[in-house]
This record gives C-alpha cells, structure tokens and sequence, in this order.
C-alpha cells in the first residue's frame, strides 16, 4: 500500500470511489508476496499490481463489480491443467485476494 | 492520535494509515476477511490500537497476534472462532504488518554514494549518507537520500548503531583508511546485517592489515563483504551499485546469485 500511497490520497481528493486488492495468501510459487496491493478506481484506473501481470485484468474486473455495489470478496486464482487458458498464475502457485471498498 | 474514541472525533482507518505510511511508523492492519463483519478492521501499533473487528474478545487476541506478526515482520491469515478463541475456524483475518523501512547507511559522500543511494530508494530503504567532509556530504549532491550527515561514520554509529538489525546495511564507500577503519569497528559493534566495503583488492588486503592492528578479529573480518558486491563485471556507479543491492539480496534470501539459467528448483521460495 505504501508504494501506492500517492494515488489513492489523490483519487480520493478528487471523490473517486475505490476498491483495494489485496494479496492475502499464497500457496506454492507466486510472484507477489501477502500484502501487495492493487488499487481500482470506478472510472476504471488501476494502481499497484498484485501479480506479475498474470491475474490483473480478471482483479479489475471483480473490483469493478465490488464497486458496482457486490459484496467485498475473496478470489482466488492458481494454475489448473484443465484450464490452460484461463485466468491463472503462469507459475504455477495459487494466490488468494481479498477484495473491497476503500469506504474504510 | 486522531482515532482516539476519546476525542469523540474518529478520523477514518485510512487516514491514519496514511499517516503512517508516511511518517514510516511500524503498525499492524487487522481486516476480517471471512466470517461475521468481513471487512472490519483493527489498526494496531505498540502503544495504541483503533477500530474494532466486531468482538471484544477477538479484538483481545488480533491486537496480541498482530504485534507479534509486526514485530517479525510477517503478514498473513489467522483464524479464530468469533470471540477470538484459537483453534477455531469461524473468523479469517488478514494480519498485514508494516514494519519501518530497513536502513541504509552509507559512508562516504562520493559518485558511488549518489548512484547507490538511487538505487536503495527504489527498494525502500530509509537512506542516510554521512562523510567528515562538508565540501562533499551536502543535500545538493544527494537529494535522494533521506538525510546526509556531516560527521565522521564512527561518531553516527556511536549515536544510531544501538537500533540497527538484520534488515539493515552499513556500506562504506571511502576507500581512506583513515575513515574506512574507525567506520567498519564501529559498524562491526552493531547488530547490522550487512557491512559492505569499497575498494580494490589491494585496497582490501590493506585495509586488513590496518583492521587487524585496530584489534578486529577473525569472526569480525568474516562479518565483512569487502571487496563490496558481486561479480556482474560493473564498471560505472550506477552498475555498482546495483551490484551492491544483488548482494544485500542474497544475502537475505541465502542465495548464491548466479544465474537462475544455471541453477533448477524454485525460482521465490
């Protein structure tokens, strides 16, 4: 959160409505440790990043949903054989988000 | 502070942690991540704590688990059942800590010492550079670092070593054995995880002679990287430094630092 600081303290100047992502769990082999941060705001900007740009995409889009008035959430993303296409960590581990309105 | 219930005037959670965050100050971030009031959050530093995850009880027990996660540095999830009772699985928090910024220490205000100062920036660290000679040691040269001392490296460490650890590193950049010698004794009688000197290796197998007179041992000249950083084949202050970081790194991580193309096995432990 530190790294991302700057614009969260602007984004809420400005009135932005936010939601933080936060990396809270990691099993096995994962780029980002517990605690990296990405941060969405409801226009869409994006701050931080949570993974090595594996998960990003699929993180907008539930805390775009988180702001669309869904609940705040846990998401969890890994590598499975079956689903060689879908959203996933190329390293093989599983990480595990928890998602929510920056209404704190 | 601002959250004290007290004062009748709670500033929210966020802007206390932003405060923190930057005044670089150690504190501990509860939220419930699964369970009754998912999302509820406790802020927790050694003298004071603010907010509430729902639960007297649970709020006892995150507040103790929290100081222990921050005093080692290490964020995680814990669970609990709903009034903070161990092995029980009914609340999931998320304990986040964010402890202060590891520092650097640099010794000596030369073109190495702006390049490397740079350099520990953008990992993080707190970064102070300190030289005898105030022609040199001035914020002009080094607006990066966070302060720039003029005083001679043995009088800052006699004031500062007593709070250095493990996650911080002293380098020293003089190569002038009349700074070098007093600087590394005084670094050698903290508790600082990483000592880092400059210099040739003639510089070096010199620098021995005068540390062994000045009654450093073997286990003291162990402690010593020196000739500082690993072998990239860096030339400019800028590659030095970088050089100077790879090993700070592996250092930690207990690495070898060749190339993972040479090595197998897991590429983040």
């Amino acid at each position: 959160m530190r790294e991302i600081l700057a614009d969260l303290e602007r984004w809420r100047r400005q009135g932005r409505r936010i939601a933080l992502a936060r990396v809270i769990d990691l099993e096995g082999s994962g780029p980002r440790l517990p605690g990296a941060t990405m941060a969405v705001a409801d226009d869409g900007e994006v701050a931080g990043s949570v993974s090595g740009g594996c998960v990003e995409g699929a993180v907008v889009a539930e805390a775009l949903d988180v702001l669309d008035g869904g609940d705040r959430r846990l998401v969890s993303f890994g590598y499975s054989d079956d689903e060689a296409f879908a959203v996933g960590l190329t390293c093989g581990g599983t990480i595990h988000l928890f998602i929510e309105p920056l209404d704190w | 502070m601002a959250g004290d219930p007290a004062s009748g005037n709670a500033a929210p959670i966020f802007d206390v942690v932003a405060a923190l965050l930057r005044s670089e100050s150690a504190f501990a971030l509860a939220t419930v991540v699964e369970g009754p009031g998912a999302g509820a959050k406790l802020l927790v530093r050694p003298d004071d704590t603010m907010g509430t995850l729902g639960e007297a009880g649970l709020d006892r027990v995150v507040e103790r688990d929290a100081l222990g996660e921050l005093a080692a540095g290490r964020s995680g999830v814990r669970h609990y059942g709903e009034h903070g009772e161990a092995r029980e699985d009914s609340v999931r928090v998320f304990i986040e800590s964010f402890a202060q910024p590891p520092r650097m220490l640099i010794f000596g205000a030369v073109d190495f010492t702006a390049a490397l100062v740079r350099v520990a920036k953008v990992l993080g660290y707190r970064v102070t550079v300190c030289d005898a000679r105030e022609v040199f040691a001035t914020r002009q040269r080094f607006p990066l670092a966070d302060e720039v001392v003029v005083d001679w490296p043995n009088r800052l460490l006699d004031q500062v070593g007593p709070g250095l650890g493990q996650r911080d590193a002293v380098c020293v950049l003089t190569h002038d054995n009349k700074f070098d010698v007093p600087a590394i004794v005084s670094a050698l009688a903290t508790g600082v995880g990483y000592i880092g000197v400059m210099g040739s290796r003639r510089t070096h197998e010199n620098r021995l002679v005068r540390l062994r007179e000045a009654g450093v041992d073997d286990e003291g000249i162990a402690r010593l990287h020196s000739p500082i950083g690993i072998d990239i084949g860096a030339r400019t202050p800028e590659e030095t430094a970088v050089s100077i970081v790879a090993e700070i790194i592996a250092l930690r991580t207990g690495r070898s630092a060749q190339a993972l193309k040479a090595s197998s096995g897991p590429i983040h432990d």
